[in-house]
């Protein structure tokens, strides 16, 4: 069985308010997925959903083959998670933080030093965590994730409200972690670091999953006008379809040694989602 | 048990840092020793200060620290970590619960010490004073579980609280307020240590507190059936 995370027909409102209106999952072990939608799309929801942290209204959702609804204590230590409604002990160092969640998996002194090393906050390992940087602090909280060792991740938003640089360690991090096998369902607002981090991604929209696929795929996929950007020597841009009647041109344009680059114009996640929802997708 | 005391443990290292509960705990134990050795005032009872600051102690410590933690877990966002690693809400509340009780302890200790209670007025000190840290635990925990955050948390506790320690000190000066008083375990907790030396217990102590008790676990009861611990 190579299934991580499976959902079918998740449906879930809130009151009158329909968040979640038939999700269909299917997530393979060892891959990075990504799922993507605006602010209020029902991302956290949906994680809550397939943690067993909240009931779904119907359809079934399951880790590891356990149902999300009847996840039992050893099923838990099988997944790790960070939400950004996830708090830590401020006054605690980062040691004795992880202390606590190594005490009730049972997990030692060893599994606490990995995690911290893990992460780098082998040196912060007697810092409060009140003290911490927000990056640092992210950090920590992915160290208490990985404490159980345990085969899935889910990260709600893990670089959400971080500098380029601390969300580049983050990114390390859980490539790393798909390095060792790991399956990872993480979430974010950001194209750009699902089209570097993804297997796959799925786009949400007002309660429904609208693309899914490989990022790269998907876009070429809305690449409805199929053109070729040239950007010539003498600074100038031409944009020429991209067809049969291409390669005459292209091969003057490069012998003659006027073309700088030429890319195709398929356009970016970022753009394909607005084509599909209208909406943007980074608040 | 493995997840209580995960939990206790977790309380213990925060006590030292914890300057707000930290106090609660320290508070009246300090001043106990301080009053019995300072103050000396003609014909005043054997061992006033014990018996006044012991039973303000039994009513002000346990609740608001239950309600505070609990509050500052919520408010924190710890709390939901901890449920989702599987500790249960009923193993969380008797691990805060147990451990306040501990550290109240030690502050009975003092009290005991000082009032230099032995053999059955130990028993009967201990007894009274057991008894009211549970009742204002449990008040404490209904006050936590009701509250998003600390700032309500405390609102709500403060008054509360002073009812309780308050109401057997005012009572001394003034009947009306003392037949008010009367149903209060706080109270009935005040009237036990002051007739420590008597031979009877009086059955109205009793079953006040008993009343109280039930009131209590039954207030818990629903707080916890229609809260749980979410937030
Ligand atoms: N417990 C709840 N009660 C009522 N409404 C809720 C509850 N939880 C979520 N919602 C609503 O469900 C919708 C989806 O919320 P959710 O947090 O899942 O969105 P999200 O995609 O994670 O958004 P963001 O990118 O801002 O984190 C929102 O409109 C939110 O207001
Ligand atoms: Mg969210």
């Amino acid at each position: 069985m190579n299934r991580s995370i499976t959902a079918t027909e998740i449906c879930k409102s809130f009151g009158a308010r329909t968040v979640l209106n038939g999700i269909d999952l299917d997530i393979q072990k060892g891959e990075i997925f990504g799922l993507l939608g605006p602010s209020g799309a029902g991302k956290t929801t949906l994680i809550k959903i397939l943690t067993g942290q909240i009931a779904q209204d119907s359809g079934t959702a399951a880790i590891n083959g356990n149902d999300s609804r009847k996840l039992s204590g050893d099923d838990r230590k099988r997944f790790g998670i960070t939400m950004d409604n996830f708090g830590v002990y401020e006054r605690l160092s980062c040691y004795d933080n992880l202390k606590i969640i190594a005490g009730i998996y049972g997990v030692g002194k060893a599994e606490i030093m990995n995690a911290l090393r893990k992460v780098g906050l082998e040196e912060a390992a007697k810092t409060p965590a009140g003290k911490l940087s927000k990056g640092m602090t992210v950090r920590l909280k992915l160290a208490r994730a990985f404490m159980s060792d345990p085969d899935v991740l889910f990260l709600d938003e893990p670089t959400s409200g971080l500098d380029p640089v601390s969300a580049e360690e983050i990114h390390r991090m859980i490539l790393a972690e798909k390095q060792r096998g790991k399956t990872v369902f993480l979430t974010t607002h950001t194209m750009t670091e699902a089209e570097k981090l993804c297997d796959n991604i799925a786009l949400l929209s007002e309660g429904r999953i609208v693309e899914y696929g490989r990022p790269c795929e998907i876009c070429r996929r809305y690449d409805h006008q199929r053109r070729l950007r040239i950007h010539l020597t003498d600074g100038n841009d031409i944009e020429i379809p991209h067809d049969k009647d291409a390669a005459d041109m292209l091969s003057e344009l490069i012998i003659s040694g006027r073309a700088e680059t030429i890319h195709t114009t398929e356009p970016d996640l970022e753009t394909v989602f607005m084509e599909i929802t209208g909406k943007e997708l980074s608040a | 048990m493995k997840n209580i005391a995960v939990i206790f443990k977790k309380q213990i290292r925060d006590t030292l840092k914890n300057k707000m509960v930290l106090i609660q705990f320290l508070m009246f134990p300090l001043l106990v020793v301080i009053f019995e050795n300072v103050v000396k005032i003609e014909d005043m009872p054997e061992h006033f200060f014990v018996k006044l600051f012991a039973v303000m102690f039994v009513g002000m410590a346990p609740l608001t620290c239950m309600s505070a933690i609990i509050a500052e877990e919520k408010e924190k966002n710890t709390l939901r970590v901890l449920l989702m690693s599987n500790v249960k809400p009923a193993e969380y509340l008797v691990g805060v619960g147990s451990y306040v009780f501990v550290m109240c302890s030690a502050g009975m200790a003092v009290f005991a010490v000082v009032g230099g209670y032995s053999g059955t007025e130990l028993v009967r000190f201990i007894a009274a004073m057991s008894a009211g840290i549970i009742l204002s635990e449990l008040t404490g925990a209904v006050i936590g579980i009701f509250s998003r955050n600390q700032m309500t948390a405390t609102s709500i506790s403060v008054p509360v609280m002073m009812l309780f320690a308050f109401l057997p000190m005012l009572s001394m000066f003034n009947d009306t307020i003392k037949s008010v008083a009367q149903v209060t375990y706080s109270q009935q907790i005040s009237e036990l240590i002051n007739g420590i030396g008597d031979s009877g217990i009086q059955a109205e102590s009793l079953i006040v507190i008993a009343v109280n008790f039930v009131l209590a676990v039954i207030l818990f009861t629903v707080a916890y059936k229609r809260k749980g611990l979410e937030t």
